[in-house]
Formats: structure tokens, C-alpha cells, sequence
């Protein structure tokens, strides 16, 4: 994880024309709900060795009890608390006041991309309608003295799984954050992710490219990596995940060596049963698998 | 009156950590119908935090090891005093839910030979900890929830629970609640209710909990009627952050004062020298000058004080702070910055040292850390059937940290992670059977319902009341001082009674603003829980005349054999059954304590003592 070494400055100096005073925090949160909101100014003492999200704790407790922010762990391991600090989308738990410009207001507002329900908390149910559409893990059965795989085998797998779930990367992904029409024919950067992890399990014996090309729209992704940026967990979103899935997605629709290969192979290609049976969730495709005998249930 | 949304479903399982989503994964197994209720996002819940692993006698590491050596740890560790059935069960069955999670995607680190790799942890025998790095909570929950998605769970998020409802016959066939996001009242009626709701560390100043353990689970069931045993049995981690704000509740690992760490107190001094206490004096350097040659020399020298069991440093920390030489924010200061090398420290502590600096701007090669006791987990809780996860209320289950007796008086590390999946699988199965046994639907009491809808609303009508944060603080400063990790009788007298106190300025706290995502709304309900979890633990702890595990108090230092034998149960009024119904008196009732007797081990089991002796 990159390590922010950001030289220690005195907290909000004196900085005459911002308005901070010496020892002073001036906070910019935004307010209001889907019908509209502002942002609205809070003044409080500063304190040393604070995060942004311990000061919005404060302004909670001492000024507005009903001021709505989603937070859990407040250690950058549970993904609640994105928002977006002086316009850059981060956790609020991992930014620390000391790192942002001295005297000058900090403005806090929701993650752009979805829609305000209160204050600094956004609906973020789009990312969990997607999660549904995804083909679950399906492993073949497992031989009498268990799996066996590599490490060297899970290691992408495993930077994959880092993933907790901020959802940052849709909020700046731009093909949804500008494309409101857009999110029903993409699933964004994180499920993107979703689906490497997948596909590059070794025990998975599922075959998602044809799915992942037309109905996750991979093709969307235009690989400008702002995804990859604003990662908490410093996954390589687009260079490890989006590109080999387009990689993938191209040989499945155009190699006609990999199309042989996939046919001598035990990967059974898709059929259209087995599209809506992906498209419907992994329950059926479950069904389909442990009818089939080229890829066993569990 | 509020409107209520109405639901109906065979099981509805509150909380979705990992013990919520393993007996959620069951019972979509068992095809009943099956709601999951989190008061937070799916996947956000507190379990990601776990880092060790998941301990399982699997034996990929040692072939030596086996369900009974895993069995007898977690007995040892936890002084005799689990539920020796719970404990069978988790060692017996552990190595299986492991292997189950590897059916449904997960990744664990792997051996040479491709098999889940084990790690050593405290008082496990033999490397036992299935783990990912420092982020197995996180791969637990996140291939469960993966898995219940692809089931087609259906996900109650951000909806809390506000009470338990009852039917004539007493046993429990439903809840009350409300979705955060609006504040709009949703009731569901279910054959079978499982808690799952983690734990209470909010409740204390200083924890490593996320906001959500507030003891919900602990408190719907007492109020359903339902015991709950040992809750004076609670985890806490000697040497955690203190301050800054940005680091509270980080556990700094013992590895510190390992490598090289003292504590001292705010006058400098290199305290713990005068801690030593005659059973450790032969084995413990008197001096500074042993004490310092000891890191190089380990067999001409004497350890540290500051390395004495955890314990007895807990108990100097807490006398250095109660008399006033403490640090500015309630601590003591662990130094290994003036004792080692920038370089040193790295190269030893890595990721302390990267969290650190990374979290709080802290750099613990140069400046001293303030450390004071932690709360992490408590190992009372909610008394279960070790076969079931039956509560003592019919249709009530419970699985995970809000259910008591698996870890005894204290809890291994590893074993809770294999602990949610053992008996959350068993709590959604028995649930599942439970519902698929109960002919016709649940009746659904709208007028109980509406109790509680009504209930949670008063605290909107309370004009002019307290501040709920302000009670909160008050509570945590109080639990902190006189209910934390070192007790004695006057002073948990007087928590019994400032407890009394709080909870009457609880009920008259207002909540201001509207009831869309209104957090100040949310903590005065949450007061209502974090209360009754204090007061259970107050009372057992009075009556707990002994130390044992977590429970240490320093007018009673040594174990009693006598309370070896005896649950402490807390429950109100008169027993199982007799809590208020409609449960919208908060804490209505009396909680009284009562020792009761432990279910007692076979002798086949008990021998297992005896030939390691």
C-alpha cells in the first residue's frame, strides 16, 4: 500500500482571507437529500491526529446529531465511508487532516455517481443489483484428498479479493459517473474485478467471456484508469483485471484458435440455455452445471 | 401512527456478519424462506476486520493435529469455564467449514504442496490458522456473501432492530425495526428469529469495535425473555491506541515490548519494575540494567516486566492511570522509539509500523505510543443450546459473539472466525428445521408491533432532552473507569449505580431533525442496548467473586474452583419468558443475576485433561 508521507504541517494556521483562524477547522459539508442541498459551513476547534471522518464525528455530536454519514470500521478495511474530500473521491477514515492544505476549508459532499439519499450518504443499491447478475464461482467436484492449487496460481486472485467494496472506482469511472444511461449495459470497474477473480480462479470451470463481453459491457471501459487511482487497496483495476478481460472477451468473439482450443478443451461453450441461465444468477446455472457432464456440481 | 411494512418469511436472521450469512447460506440450503437483516451495507460488517485466521484442525501444517488437541486448547484457554459441547462441536467441525468455503471461492494462502496453509497463534498448539494474509475476516465474509447472493438471499440492509415480538404462547415469531436510509418502520414474521448481531465494544471508551456493536442481539433477546451467561467475560487488549483520534481501538501488538518496548508514565518512569509480584519475581528482572541485557542474552538474564502475562500488565496500566500518572488521554506511553533504531523498528514491525504512519501520521520510530486497555470481544452472551443455538425462548437462535459459552472466560484468537461458521451453520440449520417442522404462518400482532413503533418514535417527542451522544460518552467514560479491565467491588458497586442513573436520562434524551438517516435518532435507540449489555456485565462481574480468564478483579486474584462450576445468568424478572412481550419498555423489568451450573464434561472428555497433565 503506498504510504502517503506528506510532510506534517501545522494544523489550519492562521491563513489570513480563508477565514480558518489559528487552531480552527472549517468544514464544507454538504446537506440536503435527493430534492436538493447546500453546503453548509461548521467551525470547531482543531485537534492533532485527526482523520476527516473523526471531525465529522465531532461536528455529529457536538453541532448537527442528525448530520447523516455511513461509516463501520473506521481503519480503511470495510469500504462505508467514501466520499468526496475537496473533489477527490477517498475513504474519509484514511484522510488525515494534516495532509490537506492548512487554513483553507475542507469541503466534504457524496460520491457523485449515485444518487443522494441524505447529506454525505449516497443509494448505492445499483452496486448491489449488479452484484446478483453475476455468475457465481462453480467449481468441479473435488478429488477424494481435497483442492489442491498454488500459491503462484491465487496471487492475482487473491489482489482481486482485496476488493472492499468502497465503490469508489464506479464513482469515478466515467462511463458511469457522466452516463446515467449507461449503468444498465455496464457493471463497472469493482465487478469488472469481480469477474477476473473469476475467471482466473483455478477451480472455476464456468465460461463468462461471451457474457462479460454483452451483457457486463467490458467493452465500455475506454482504460483511462481513473479506477485504478482512487483503489484504497492499490489493485491494478484496469492493468490486471478490464484488460485481460477484453483480452479474453476478443479471443472468445474473433480467435478462431482459441475458439479449437476451447473445443478440445473441457471448458463447454456457452449455449443459449446456459446465457439465460448465467443471466438469471448462478442458482440456475448451477442446475445446468450438475446436469452437465463436462463440468461436475458441488 | 407510522406506517409498518410488512414481511413474511419462514427464518429472519439479524446481523449479516459472519455468523448471520453462514446460517443464512443454511437455510437457503434447506429451501425456507429467509430474510437477512444488517444494520449496516452487506459486507460491511465487523467480521472484515478479523485478521489472524481461521483456526481449524485441518493438520496441514502438523499431521499431529486433531479435533481433540484444538478442543482442550480452547477449553485451557478459556479456564475450564465453556461450554464443553460448544467447544467439541467447533474443534470437531471447523475443519470442514473451512474446506466448505474453498467449495465456494475462497482463497486461502496455500502450502508447497497446494493445501491451505496454518499459522501458529497464542495458545493454539500446533499452526492452525487458516488464513489470507491479514484479511481473512474479509474473504470469510466476502465468499458467503457471495454465496447467498447467487441463492437469491433477500437483504434487509441498513435496517435496525428495535424489538423482538412475541406470540401468546411467549416464544418469538417476529421483529420490529426501521430502515436507516428513511426512518420508514418495517415488521417481519418469521417461524424462527436468529441473532447474529455481533458485539457490544461500543458500550466501552476505548474499543477496536465498529460503530455497530452496540449489543443489540444481547439486549432483544433479555428482552424476549431470554438468559444470557457469563457477560462479566469480556476481552481486552492491554496495549491499544488511546490517541490520536485517528488511531483508537488499533491494537499495538505485544511484539512492541517483545522487541524492545517499555511502558512508562507520565513521570518517565519505567513503571512495571514496580509491578512484579512474588509468583513471577524469580523469573523477572528487579533491575533496568538485567531487564536491558536480557533482548541479547536471553539465558544468563531475566525477561522484563514488561513482558509478564497480560494480566498483570493490564493491572499495573489501570493502577498507574487510576493515580493520576497517566498520559493526557487516559493511558500510558509504550516507548520503543528512545530504545531502538528507526532502522530496527522497520525492519521488526513492518506493518505496525505502515498502519501507523499511515492511519494517524504517527511514526513509532520517533515518538512514544499511547496505549491504554482495549475492549475487543466478549465472550458472555446470549445461553444457547451447544447442538441447536437455541435460545432459551422458543423460535429464538443465536450464533456467533452474541451467543455465550464457546470461548468460556476467554476467547483463543482464531476462534471466533471458525466459531460463526460452526454454529452459524448450526443456528440457520436448526432454524430452518424449526420452520420447516411449524405448520401455517406466524400471527403477526400489529398492536405489538405498533408498541414499538411508537416506543422508538417518543425520543422525537422529547423536547429540550439530553443530547444522546452526550449519555453515550457518559456511558463509555463510566464502563471504562469502573466496569473495564480490572474490577473491584466499590467500584462496580458504583457502576451498578451510576448505571441506574443513565438509564433514566437514556429514555428522556431527544432526538432532533427528521427520521431519514438520522444518526443522533440511531444512538439513542442504540443506548437503549449498550445499557442493558452494561448492566448484565456490572452484575455479573459483582457476583463473579474471583478471576478467571477475562474477568479479573483485583479483590479477588486467583480463580475460585467453586465458580468454575457456575454460569453467571443474567435475565429479567422471574425467568425464561416473563420479559415484558411487547418489549417497548425499554429495559422494563428488573435484570437479575443468579450463579447456575455449568453443563458438566464426560468423562471421556475430562480424561483429556488428565493425560496432558
Amino acid at each position: 500500500m503506498a504510504i502517503d508521507t506528506g510532510t506534517k504541517t501545522p494544523v489550519a494556521a492562521a491563513s489570513p482571507g480563508t477565514g480558518a483562524a489559528a487552531g480552527e477547522f472549517v468544514m464544507k459539508l454538504w446537506r440536503g437529500d435527493a430534492a436538493g442541498g447546500e453546503f453548509v459551513e461548521y467551525r470547531l476547534p482543531a485537534q492533532e491526529g485527526e482523520v476527516v471522518l473523526d471531525v465529522v464525528h465531532r461536528i455529529q455530536a457536538e453541532q448537527a446529531p442528525d448530520l447523516a454519514v455511513r461509516w463501520n470500521c473506521k481503519a480503511g478495511k470495510c469500504g462505508s465511508c467514501s466520499a468526496e474530500i475537496n473533489g477527490r473521491p477517498r475513504l474519509m477514515c484514511m484522510t488525515r487532516m494534516s495532509t490537506l492544505p492548512a487554513g483553507e476549508p475542507v469541503t466534504v459532499s457524496p460520491m457523485r455517481a449515485f444518487p443522494v439519499m441524505r447529506d454525505l450518504v449516497t443509494d448505492v443499491s445499483y452496486n448491489f443489483e449488479v452484484a446478483k447478475l453475476i455468475p457465481g464461482f462453480q467449481p468441479g467436484p473435488p478429488p477424494p484428498d481435497g483442492y489442491r492449487m498454488q500459491q503462484v496460481d491465487i496471487d492475482r486472485g487473491q489482489e482481486f479479493r482485496k476488493c472492499i467494496e468502497c465503490f469508489l472506482c464506479q464513482n469515478v469511472c466515467h462511463v458511469i459517473r457522466d452516463h446515467e444511461e449507461n449503468k444498465q449495459h455496464f457493471a463497472g470497474p469493482r465487478f469488472m474485478v469481480r469477474l477476473a477473480e473469476l475467471e482466473m480462479h483455478p477451480l472455476d470451470t464456468l465460461d463468462r467471456r461471451k457474457y462479460i463481453r454483452e451483457r457486463m459491457g467490458v467493452g465500455y471501459c475506454n482504460i483511462t484508469k481513473c479506477c485504478t487511482e482512487v483503489c484504497p487497496e492499490d489493485i491494478h483495476i484496469t492493468d490486471n483485471a478490464i484488460i485481460p478481460l477484453k483480452e479474453r472477451v476478443v479471443d472468445v468473439a474473433f480467435d478462431p484458435v482459441a475458439w479449437l482450443g476451447r473445443k478440445i478443451r473441457r471448458r463447454p461453450s456457452p449455449t443459449p440455455a446456459e446465457e439465460v441461465a448465467k443471466f438469471t444468477g448462478a442458482a440456475a446455472a448451477s442446475e445446468r452445471a450438475s446436469a452437465s457432464s463436462s463440468s461436475g456440481s458441488s | 401512527m407510522a406506517e409498518i411494512e410488512h414481511h413474511d418469511y419462514d427464518v429472519v436472521i439479524v446481523g449479516a456478519g459472519g455468523a448471520g450469512l453462514r446460517a443464512a447460506v443454511e437455510c437457503l440450503e434447506k429451501g425456507v424462506r429467509t430474510a437477512l437483516v444488517c444494520k449496516s451495507l452487506l459486507g460491511k460488517a465487523h467480521t472484515v476486520m478479523a485478521e489472524g485466521g481461521v483456526a481449524a484442525a485441518l493438520g496441514n501444517v502438523w499431521p499431529q493435529d486433531n479435533w481433540k488437541v484444538h478442543f482442550r486448547d480452547t477449553m485451557r484457554g478459556g479456564k475450564m469455564l465453556n461450554n464443553w459441547r460448544m467447544a467439541q462441536l467447533h474443534a470437531q467441525e471447523a475443519p470442514d467449514r473451512v474446506l466448505e468455503l474453498e467449495q465456494w471461492g475462497a482463497l486461502f494462502d496455500r502450502t508447497d504442496d497446494g493445501r491451505i496453509l496454518q499459522r501458529d497463534f497464542g495458545g493454539h498448539r500446533y499452526a492452525r490458522l487458516a488464513h489470507v494474509g491479514d484479511r481473512t475476516g474479509l474473504e470469510l465474509i466476502r465468499t458467503m456473501q457471495q454465496r447467498a447472493v447467487s441463492q437469491g438471499i433477500d437483504v434487509f440492509m441498513e435496517c435496525k432492530i428495535v424489538r423482538l415480538l412475541k406470540g401468546p404462547d411467549g416464544s418469538v415469531n417476529g421483529a420490529v425495526g426501521f430502515f436507516r436510509e428513511t426512518g420508514e418502520f418495517v415488521a417481519f414474521s418469521a417461524k424462527a428469529v436468529v441473532l447474529a448481531t455481533g458485539g457490544v465494544g461500543k458500550t466501552w471508551k476505548f474499543t477496536s469495535n465498529s460503530w455497530e456493536s452496540t449489543g443489540d442481539g444481547h439486549a432483544l433477546a433479555l428482552w424476549a425473555g431470554a438468559d444470557l451467561i457469563d457477560m462479566e467475560c469480556v476481552q481486552f487488549h492491554p496495549t491499544g491506541m488511546v490517541w490520536p483520534p485517528s488511531a483508537r481501538g488499533l491494537l499495538v501488538t505485544e511484539g512492541v515490548r517483545g522487541d524492545g518496548g517499555v511502558l512508562k508514565n507520565s513521570e518517565d518512569r519505567r513503571f512495571m519494575f514496580d509491578y512484579i509480584t512474588d509468583y513471577f519475581r524469580a523469573e523477572t528482572a528487579d533491575t533496568i540494567e538485567e531487564a536491558d541485557k536480557w533482548y541479547d542474552n536471553k539465558t544468563d538474564y531475566r525477561r522484563p516486566p514488561e513482558l509478564l502475562p497480560r494480566d498483570e500488565v493490564a493491572r499495573a496500566i489501570n493502577k498507574e492511570v487510576k493515580e493520576g500518572r497517566g498520559s493526557p488521554h487516559g493511558g500510558v506511553f509504550l516507548d520503543i522509539a528512545s530504545r531502538r533504531p528507526a532502522e530496527y523498528i522497520r525492519r521488526r514491525l513492518p506493518s505496525m509500523y505502515h498502519q501507523f504512519k499511515q492511519l494517524a501520521d504517527v511514526d513509532i520510530t520517533t515518538d512514544p505510543m499511547e496505549i491504554g486497555p482495549t475492549c475487543h470481544y466478549i465472550m458472555g452472551g446470549v445461553r444457547v443450546d451447544a447442538d441447536t443455538a437455541r435460545t432459551t425462548v422458543p423460535g429464538l437462535y443465536a450464533a456467533g459473539e452474541v451467543a455465550g459459552g464457546m470461548h468460556g472466560s476467554n476467547r483463543l484468537g482464531g476462534n471466533s472466525l471458525s466459531d460463526l461458521l460452526v454454529f452459524g451453520r448450526r443456528a440457520g440449520l436448526a432454524a430452518a428445521e424449526f420452520a420447516l417442522g411449524s405448520t401455517g404462518r406466524p400471527s403477526y400482532d400489529a398492536a405489538q408491533a405498533a408498541s414499538v413503533v411508537e416506543h422508538a418514535l417518543s425520543y422525537f417527542e422529547h423536547d429540550g432532552g439530553e443530547n444522546p451522544y452526550a449519555v453515550h460518552e457518559e456511558l463509555q467514560d463510566t464502563v471504562q473507569d469502573l466496569v473495564g479491565i480490572i474490577r473491584t467491588e466499590s467500584e462496580l458497586v458504583e457502576a451498578r449505580e451510576r448505571l441506574a442513573e443513565l438509564r433514566e436520562r437514556a429514555k428522556k434524551v431527544s432526538a432532533t431533525g427528521g427520521r431519514a438517516f438520522n444518526p443522533g435518532w440511531h444512538m439513542a435507540l442504540d443506548l437503549e442496548s449498550m445499557l442493558a449489555v452494561a448492566t448484565c456485565t456490572t452484575l455479573g462481574a459483582l457476583e463473579r467473586k474471583e478471576s478467571r480468564g477475562g474477568h479479573t478483579r483485583e479483590d479477588y486474584p486467583k480463580p475460585d474452583p467453586e465458580f468454575e462450576k457456575v454460569n453467571m445468568v443474567t435475565r429479567i424478572g422471574g425467568g425464561a419468558g416473563a420479559g415484558a412481550a411487547s418489549g417497548a419498555a425499554a429495559g422494563g423489568g428488573e435484570v437479575m443475576v443468579t450463579p447456575e451450573p455449568k453443563p458438566v464434561m464426560p468423562e471421556e472428555l475430562s480424561k483429556l485433561f488428565e493425560e496432558s497433565e
